[in-house]
């Protein structure tokens, strides 16, 4: 039985989703140009992977296992309702540059993973503790990216100058390609790099490995 | 015509799922290291499109728009916040009917497919390609259009990944970067190259 704590703490780094357990990965890209975008959507994400593994796990006695993806399915799906519309109401500019990845959350594997992996087998107390745990993995990894591509791609940090651009008179040319798509999987990959030299298990076993190079005329 | 013609092409090649908008993205990296299972992954998302993108369309214009309901007799009604459930609801049943169908009279393609079909519903480009219809207010042809095509560009981008992560085997790659490093940096340099589509307007 893992304590409460190793259970919050476990997956931010030990264990993230994103780096390690590859979910999650479509919204971890797409919602990274903009700090505050990437903030209502870590928020959101956490709190309906909470919520849903909470209310899955209250009630995993009574699924039956043949429809228990369409059961799992309709209560993340009245979830992300809820924060759809509590986000129209109350952040309306928001919800538009989020545009569809706030429904996105229901198909977002990191919620129905954890649902299946854990919630399905554990008391509802330590399921809501999982899923706040994996939302702050997954926190963890989006705000270390946008962290990357919003200051040295648009020179600013939740509206607030960081480094001067040089159309305003400062000194920093801001690189555009970090505001664009493709940048966002090299900074993904970078991370699960370091992340991995760091912490040597969690490197894949190699599928192939090339031959020592040997110099000509040494070996032969 | 051409309208519909130039959409085609914008959703294969420069709004492509996967590439430009990193849907479908979890199986796009898990399953693409075989041509041949990348090959059935790629037609079975491309026909579960096909079907659920129009049928959404309908619901979504029939049912649950703005006085969607009048010709129920209902012209106040507005069940567009019921939209998220009934879309994956619709998902979900279709890949299931389509799994019935195939086992029952094509058992070929149906073994072919396998274990990919059950995985298309919580696969995003599906549900994302019915958002942005729903959000860019397509009318039904244009959602048949849209719905082949960006299936056909989610198959091209994951059979090309499949191709190159074929030929990483002889490469020597860094301890670390070692599979999903390494995969992520190489659909990054294929998100590069077909950014430079984006010029293109039929």
């Amino acid at each position: 039985m893992q304590t409460i704590k190793e259970t919050l703490t476990g997956p931010i780094i030990k264990n993230n989703p994103i780096a390690l357990q590859i979910l999650g990965i479509c919204s971890a890209l797409a919602v990274t140009s903009s700090m505050r975008v990437t903030l209502v959507m870590c928020i959101a994400l956490t709190l309906v992977t909470a919520f849903s593994s909470m209310f899955i796990s209250a009630i995993r006695n009574h699924i039956p296992s043949s429809i228990r993806i369409i059961v799992q399915m309709v209560i993340i799906a009245s979830l992300v309702i809820v924060v759809d519309q509590f986000l129209r109401a109350y952040a309306f500019n928001i919800s538009k540059q989020l545009s569809v990845f706030v429904g996105l959350i229901i198909t977002n594997c990191i919620v129905m993973g954890r649902a299946e992996a854990y919630a399905m087998s554990n008391p509802p107390v330590a399921s809501f503790v999982d899923g706040i745990g994996n939302g702050l993995g997954y926190s963890a990894m989006l705000i270390a990216v946008a962290l990357v591509r919003e200051p040295l791609g648009a020179g600013k940090l939740l509206g607030f100058e960081v480094l001067p651009l040089v159309t305003d008179g400062g000194w920093y040319v801001p690189n555009g390609l970090l505001l664009l798509p493709p940048s966002a999987f090299f900074i993904v990959g970078g991370f699960i790099w370091a992340l991995r030299s760091v912490r040597k298990e969690q490197a894949e076993k190699a599928e192939f490995k090339l031959a020592r190079h040997t110099a000509v005329g040494e070996g032969a | 015509m051409e309208a519909l013609l130039s959409l085609f092409v914008r959703s294969i090649f420069i709004e492509n799922m996967a590439l430009s908008f990193f849907l479908g993205m979890c199986t796009f990296l898990a399953l693409s290291k075989k041509i041949e299972a990348a090959l059935s992954l790629g037609i079975a998302v491309t026909v579960v499109m096909a079907i659920t993108v129009p049928a959404n369309n309908l619901i979504y214009h029939y049912l649950l728009a703005d006085g969607a309901l009048a010709w129920a007799g209902f012209p106040e009604l507005n069940l567009s916040f019921l939209g998220l459930l009934s879309y994956i609801g619709v998902i979900a049943a279709i890949v299931q009917i389509l799994e019935m169908f195939l086992d029952k009279f094509i058992p070929s393609l149906y073994n072919a497919l396998g274990v990919f079909l059950p995985l298309i519903t919580v696969n995003c480009a599906i549900l994302g390609g019915v958002l942005f219809m729903v959000e860019r207010e397509y009318h039904f042809a244009q959602s048949v259009v849209f719905g082949v095509g960006s299936g056909l560009g989610w198959a091209l981008a994951i059979v090309a990944l499949a191709g190159i992560r074929e030929k990483l085997k002889y490469s020597d790659v860094p301890e670390g970067l070692q599979g999903l490093g390494i995969t992520f940096i190489s659909a990054g340099l294929m998100a590069l190259g077909f950014m430079s589509f984006g010029g293109i307007d039929i």
